[in-house]
């Protein structure tokens, strides 16, 4: 029998390049590592931001609407008076709860000074008052251990990041703030959102006990019927309340968060540009070093009657999956990461804002199409370069 | 003549894997200065590794060699190599050549390592490069020449340190015949005109003939000789 | 001939290799100064403090206020030269996109604790003797293309309100590390109109900056300070500047530990990609290696053809990264966001690091290839084939 390769476009042969891909155990070695270095720090840069993203997006529901006052930076900075809060309780958009009492939380937020864990000196946490409806309006956040706080007493709960990352945070220790002791009584999970940073008690008691008289912002439960622009547009022309401006929550929070984003994502984008630049040429300088030194065996196989395309598809072949096995080692890597947590200052509230490394789909996607891209162009060059060779050059 | 290689019950064991390879067997042989010899057998007969050993770039497993008045087996890697420089001359089979520099400059290659002068150098590699007939291509690249004339660069730089021995593993092998011509007519020069000792692995008897002496090995052993004059 | 031009002559041997190489690394170098720098100038202003400055703030968070009247008091204790005083005051100028510190200040004695902020006399008499007057640092002039005598609105925020305020001076920074980016204007402006509007916001400062006699007494001053108010309604922190513009940079300190990571690991990938390339190459030369070894060359001369060719790589390579390092951080900072970082420059320590990171890697990525050639016989290398 005769077999007539010459016709069979997929006779690639990859058992040859498995044998070649152990024959240069080193090279290959430093190939990968290379290309898994990059992978990892493109998908950690993602997941970084991913992170951030996450934690502040998930701060705050779409159901809700924050009110605060007019070019506030964030919550510290806007003030709300009592006259005025009562007049936006009373507003027909916000959802009554089972007793008719409207779905809406009056926080006074302020900064207090804490021991952090790992000896790393003071820092500032945010202490939110809140109004009996608070944990109704914020529905994600669950007491895990202890009990919610007692309306009028000086008592506090604390949110899971704060427990790991300040020292003395246990149910029945006290925190000394505005001259009291405030007991901690209960612990919150808020679902890695930037509740989760905070320290919550009665508003009333924190405003008694530093001396102010007003609120810094309100949110309520917005009702189904009522949507957000008529509520800003009513807010616009009421010359009571022109000077506050209300916000989708969710959105609100983003925005506190949006330079910091931005800052990582320009950072991140930048140095993936350069870095993948880098890893191609890394590739390709391996890919055409191994070119090179098999212009023989090319010559061979070709004499033996395999087709260019076959060639070529075999170098690409062997260049993908030098770029996948880096790949998945970085992204191995990288899921690492999602034990870790950051803690750094949010400029939008001026306290300490945890974050984790999300690894999300998006991430995986991205940093697979990343790795395949690199290994594609690194490798391409290199393999139309060994199909384009002439057989008796290539024996010569 | 007085032999400028002295070799006795000289043994060369290579170990692969479990198994003991004997390449040269208990060979005991003298090389008179000014002689010109082949060395001939078929492939592994241990002709190339005989001649490695004599030109001082691999060393006995037992026995005694003295080459040009040194127990050149009890020096050190470092006094072999300033060794070699001074007395040894080398022609490959494949030149050897470096791709990147010229003519002249490979056959300058060798005199860096002594501490002549740049003119000193000069008229050392011009001179070597006319001996060989190539005074006209002193500034071309290897690729820029044919087999025959790469071999004669080679031939100039083993010529350019001014050796007492020339050891030439299979120095046409790679050539046609005219060039190979040119190549044996150059060594016999070597030997007749400057009275050099030249050492030649071939197993083409053409160029066996234009030797004046012809060693035979087989599977390690030394056969009978053949001389010549 | 010379050993230099034959080191370099077998440098460039594989042209497209090398050049690649010499790209990968100088991409890679590039990455590595984009990094520092970035680092660098989130502690430009750490490295713009004096040690004879302390700033005092309140205890809790620079954000809460300070009584004016604490003033007098400070400047009671002895070893004290100057005391001032800021009120952060923010805006919203033109819209909020707009960073650059925004600072009510006291022009008598402004000057006296900050030197290096230049002006001319003609323009500080303006300043100090118009109420509404302000100076601009001459980097935001131009990027708003200010002019003396023209005026500025900001709609305040943390003061609310309309306000306006004439340039009546631009300042320059005595050095390049020197933020020249800040408006100052009257203190005395905003107070009245806070006694006006908001009564109980009136008479409260920001934080005090306090320019102490001898350096070596900072800690003990610090601490004199911090006693007059312990206990009271508003306790203050004092420290020198030094640590309190590093107090700013330990709080994003998880995000820069992270940046600095990835700059070790670009440099981790430099070597590995010259290593790669250097391997490769000493791996193809092995019967030439060989053949150097037959005409008497040793281990030493080995040694310095391949370091020295993994030398000429590795600095060329640095050389072109960290000359096109200046465009890219232009670029770079064009792209954020304008007035982020006040002093953005690309620090001597970064051409430094980059520089002395080139030469190392140059000699580990010649470790590998230098120990296989000594180590292979020369009858092994003269049978290589490639």
């Amino acid at each position: 029998m005769v077999y007539d390769l010459t016709d069979n476009l997929m006779n690639i042969p990859l058992y040859y390049i498995w044998k070649n891909f152990l024959a240069r155990k080193l090279t290959t070695g430093i190939t990968i590592t290379g290309i898994a270095l990059v992978v990892f720090v493109f998908a950690a840069v993602l997941m970084m931001a991913d992170g951030i993203q996450q934690t502040l997006s998930s701060t705050g529901s779409n159901d809700n609407v924050v009110i605060t006052r007019k070019s506030s930076s964030g919550e510290i900075t806007s003030i709300i008076d009592r006259a005025t809060a009562d007049l936006i309780s009373t507003m027909p958009m916000i959802q009554k709860d089972e007793t008719g009492k409207p779905l809406l939380t009056s926080d006074a937020v302020t900064i207090i000074n804490a021991p952090k864990k790992d000896g790393g000196g003071l820092s500032n946490l945010a202490v939110r008052g809140v109004s009996e409806n608070a944990l109704k309006i914020r529905n994600k956040i669950t007491i895990i251990s202890g009990r919610m706080f007692t309306f009028g007493a000086r008592e506090l709960i604390v949110g899971k990041a704060i427990e790991e990352r300040f020292s003395n945070i246990a149910i029945g220790n006290t925190i000394k703030f505005a001259g009291d002791n405030w007991v901690i009584v209960g612990i919150m999970d808020a679902e890695k959102s930037g509740f989760e940073s905070e320290l919550w008690c009665d508003a009333s008691q924190l405003i008694q006990a530093f001396n102010r008289v007003d609120y810094s912002t309100l949110t309520f439960r917005i009702s189904d019927n009522a949507n957000i622009e008529q509520l800003k547009a009513l807010f616009a022309g009421d010359k009571r309340l022109n000077q506050y401006e209300p916000e989708n929550e969710r959105k609100y929070f983003e925005k506190q968060s949006e330079a910091m984003r931005l800052f990582i994502q320009i950072l991140g984008i930048t140095i993936t540009i350069i870095f993948s630049v880098g890893a191609m040429i890394g590739a390709m300088i391996t890919m055409y070093a191994a070119v090179a030194n098999r212009t023989t065996e090319i010559g061979t196989l070709r004499a033996l009657g395999f087709q260019r395309m076959s060639i070529l598809i075999a170098f690409l072949v062997e260049s993908l999956i030098t770029a996948f096995i880096g790949g998945f080692i970085g992204i191995g890597l990288a899921s690492i990461l999602q034990f870790y947590s950051i803690s750094t200052l949010n400029f939008g509230s001026f306290s300490e804002l945890s974050f984790s490394f999300a690894l999300t789909s998006n991430v995986i996607q991205g940093a697979l199409t990343f790795t395949g891209i690199m290994g594609f162009i690194g490798g391409f060059l290199p393999a139309v370069k060994a199909s384009r060779m002439s057989i008796l050059a290539a024996l010569r | 003549m007085s032999s400028i290689i002295s070799i006795s019950n000289l043994t060369k064991v290579y170990q692969r894997d479990k198994q003991e390879i004997r390449v040269l067997n208990n060979i005991s042989l003298e090389i008179a200065q000014g002689d010109f010899v082949a060395l001939m057998g078929p492939s592994g007969s241990g002709k190339t590794t005989l001649l490695n050993i004599i030109a001082g770039i691999d060393r006995p497993s037992s026995g005694n060699i003295i080459v040009a008045d040194t127990q050149i087996a009890s020096l050190s890697e470092t006094e072999l190599a300033k060794w070699r420089s001074r007395h040894i001359g080398f022609i490959f089979q494949f030149y050897n050549l470096i791709p990147v520099l010229t003519a002249y400059e490979n056959v300058e290659l060798p005199l860096m390592l002594t501490p002549l002068s740049k003119s000193e150098r000069r008229s050392q590699v011009e001179l070597a490069l006319n001996v060989v007939g190539l005074g006209d291509r002193m500034h071309h690249y290897p690729k820029q020449l044919s087999g025959g004339q790469e071999q004669r660069v080679a031939i100039a730089r083993a010529i350019a340190s001014d050796p007492d021995i020339f050891v030439a593993d299979e120095p046409t092998g790679d050539l046609d015949r005219v060039s190979a011509e040119e190549i044996l007519t150059l060594l016999d020069r070597l030997n007749k005109e400057f009275g050099k000792t030249i050492v030649m692995v071939t197993h083409d008897p053409y160029a066996a003939k234009r030797a004046h002496t012809t060693h035979h090995l087989e599977k390690g052993d030394l056969l009978q000789e053949e001389s010549k004059l | 001939m010379s050993m230099i031009k034959l080191i370099a002559k077998n440098s460039f041997r594989h042209t497209l290799r090398v050049i690649l190489t010499i790209v990968g690394i100088s991409i890679a170098v590039l990455a590595f100064g984009l990094l520092r720098t970035v680092v660098t100038a989130w502690s430009a202003g750490v490295a713009a403090s004096s040690p004879n400055r302390l700033v005092t703030r309140q205890a809790v968070s620079f954000i809460f206020t300070l009584p004016y009247a604490y003033k007098d008091k400070i400047a009671a204790i002895p070893g004290i030269d100057q005391v001032s005083y800021f009120n952060w005051f923010a805006g919203t100028y033109i819209d909020k996109n707009q960073f650059f510190a925004r600072v009510a200040c006291d022009p008598e004695t402004l000057f006296k604790v900050y030197p290096e902020y230049q002006l001319s006399s003609n323009e500080k008499a303006k300043f100090m003797s118009e109420r509404n007057a302000c100076i601009l640092g001459i980097e935001t002039a131009k990027r708003y293309n200010v002019k003396i005598g023209d005026i500025m609105n900001i709609d305040g925020d943390i003061y609310p309100g309309k306000w306006q305020f004439v340039v009546r001076g631009i300042y320059t920074p005595r050095t390049k590390s020197d933020d020249a980016t800040q408006m100052f204007f009257h203190w005395n402006y905003l107070n009245e109109r806070m006694k006006s509007d908001y009564p109980n916001r009136a008479d409260e400062i920001g934080w005090y900056v306090i320019k102490i006699k001898d350096a070596a007494a900072s800690a003990t001053i610090s601490q004199r300070i911090d006693n007059l108010f312990k206990n009271s309604r508003a306790e203050t922190k004092s420290e020198t500047e030094g640590q309190f513009q590093q107090g700013f940079v330990a709080s994003s300190g998880a995000i820069i530990g992270a940046i600095n990571i990835m700059s070790y690991l670009i440099i981790g990938i430099i070597l590995l990609v010259l290593c790669n390339t250097m391997i490769m190459t000493a791996r193809e030369r092995t019967r030439e290696y060989a053949v150097l070894k037959t005409l008497g060359f040793t281990g030493k001369h080995l040694f310095t053809f391949i370091a020295g060719e993994a030398l000429i790589i590795s600095c060329i390579g640095a050389l072109i990264g960290l000359s096109s390092l200046i465009p890219i951080v232009q670029g770079f900072e064009s792209v954020l966001p304008k007035g982020w970082f006040p002093v953005f420059n690309i620090e001597n320590s970064t051409y430094v690091m980059a520089g002395s990171s080139a030469l190392l890697v140059g000699i580990i990525a010649s470790i590998v290839p230098i120990y296989r050639a000594l180590n292979t016989r020369i009858v092994d290398g003269l049978r290589f084939n490639g």
